[in-house]
């Protein structure tokens, strides 16, 4: 099936800004798929289950979350908050028969490394694998 | 205060299935200091549902809404500025909240969000444990401030059954047994003689098993 998911990334400033800006070739050089949408936030405590079930309502097919290691976000908690309503969100898709992998969180270093890179890739694999969103049944 | 906690979202996309529109209904008391039903967790529902509606291949429009309190007929008149905009309304009020709007709308669909618990407090962030069992007949002036009636497993009255094991209750052994609870803190107020008083044979006629209890204030009324 020829299928391009749309997934929605929120990244904490740290993570998501630190590594644009230090890769001045962009992230789609380094591999970064191009039907990833980074939307950056400035914590990722900062965001609500809301705005993730939004992104669903507005037709993604897999979001996720990139903080800050626990011990380590520049907020103190920020990161640990985000896992939190990330494990909200997933429970939600559990409880509507849709698969909990459409919602991830990743806690990584600042900055760019790799890791950023390879969730991307690993998000969008999985997101490619289990196919196109169940939310978009076609409402009658 | 009253606690609750939200239905699974199956059940009231389930419970909605026939209306095209609702008007997701939070209430900000209790239910909103709980988590369970004020103006965050109304917008999370609203999501849900939509999605829940897409999911079946079902439009469905949520209109989302709060009021100061779902058990005072005042708040309840500001449903007037929704009028005509809705075929039901899910509350996410307690089941006080379900029943005031009943009572008041006659002609109106209304469903539950949520599943009311007890009344409690939050003993730790994120957690709230049952405090009172509203029995109508209070006894805490005899038991330090205690209730055995809500948070002893068995409503025991005169003192902790025989399973009762290192201060923790035989039934749930991550709750202290209350009378253990009691026995210690009647001690530290030089009150431990209170304990051998014997409590006579209850009468629960106060407890709400002969229907639905009323209180009638008549020095409020005019």
């Amino acid at each position: 099936m020829n299928f391009t998911p749309d997934i929605q990334a929120f990244c904490c400033h740290y993570t998501s800004q630190q590594s644009c800006s230090e890769n001045s070739g962009g992230l789609p050089e380094e591999g970064f798929p191009a039907n990833i949408t980074i939307n950056r936030l400035t914590c990722s405590g900062k965001l609500q289950v809301s705005t993730l079930l939004k992104a669903f309502e507005n037709g993604a097919d897999g979001v996720y979350v990139v903080g800050c290691p626990l011990d380590t976000c520049h907020n103190v908690m920020g990161s640990q908050r985000a896992a939190k309503r990330v494990l909200a969100v997933k429970k939600a898709l559990e409880e509507l028969d849709v698969e909990p992998e459409r919602a991830e969180m990743f806690h990584l270093e600042r900055g760019l490394h790799p890791e950023f890179i390879s969730v991307a890739k690993k998000m969008d694999e999985e997101i490619r694998t289990l196919g196109p969103s169940p939310f978009k049944g076609g409402a009658k | 205060m009253i606690v609750a906690n939200r239905k699974p979202v199956s059940e009231i996309v389930d419970m909605i299935k026939d209306q095209k529109r609702v008007l997701v209904l939070g209430c900000k008391g209790c239910v909103s200091v709980c988590s369970a039903g004020g103006e965050r967790e109304v917008e999370i529902l609203a999501s849900l549902l939509k999605l829940g509606c897409q999911k079946e291949g079902k439009k469905i429009q949520v209109t989302e809404a709060s009021l100061v309190r779902q058990c005072d007929k005042e708040y309840i008149d500001a449903l007037d500025e929704f009028d005509g905009e809705y075929d039901a309304i899910v509350s996410m009020a307690c089941g006080v909240g379900v029943n005031f709007i009943a009572n008041l709308r006659p002609m109106t669909k209304i469903y539950p969000a949520l599943n009311t618990l007890f009344m409690g407090g939050s003993t730790e962030q994120g957690a709230w444990t049952e405090q009172c069992a509203g029995c109508g007949n209070c006894i805490l002036h005899l038991t330090g401030g205690l209730c055995p009636v809500a948070r002893c497993a068995k409503s025991l009255m005169n003192g902790p059954c025989g399973g009762s094991v290192g201060g923790t209750c035989e039934i749930h052994p991550d709750v202290p047994c209350i009378w253990q609870s009691i026995h210690d803190r009647l001690e530290r107020l030089d009150r431990k003689s209170d304990m051998l008083t014997i409590a006579p044979i209850r009468d629960w006629s106060s407890a709400g098993h002969g229907g639905p209890r009323k209180v009638q204030r008549d020095d409020l009324t005019v």
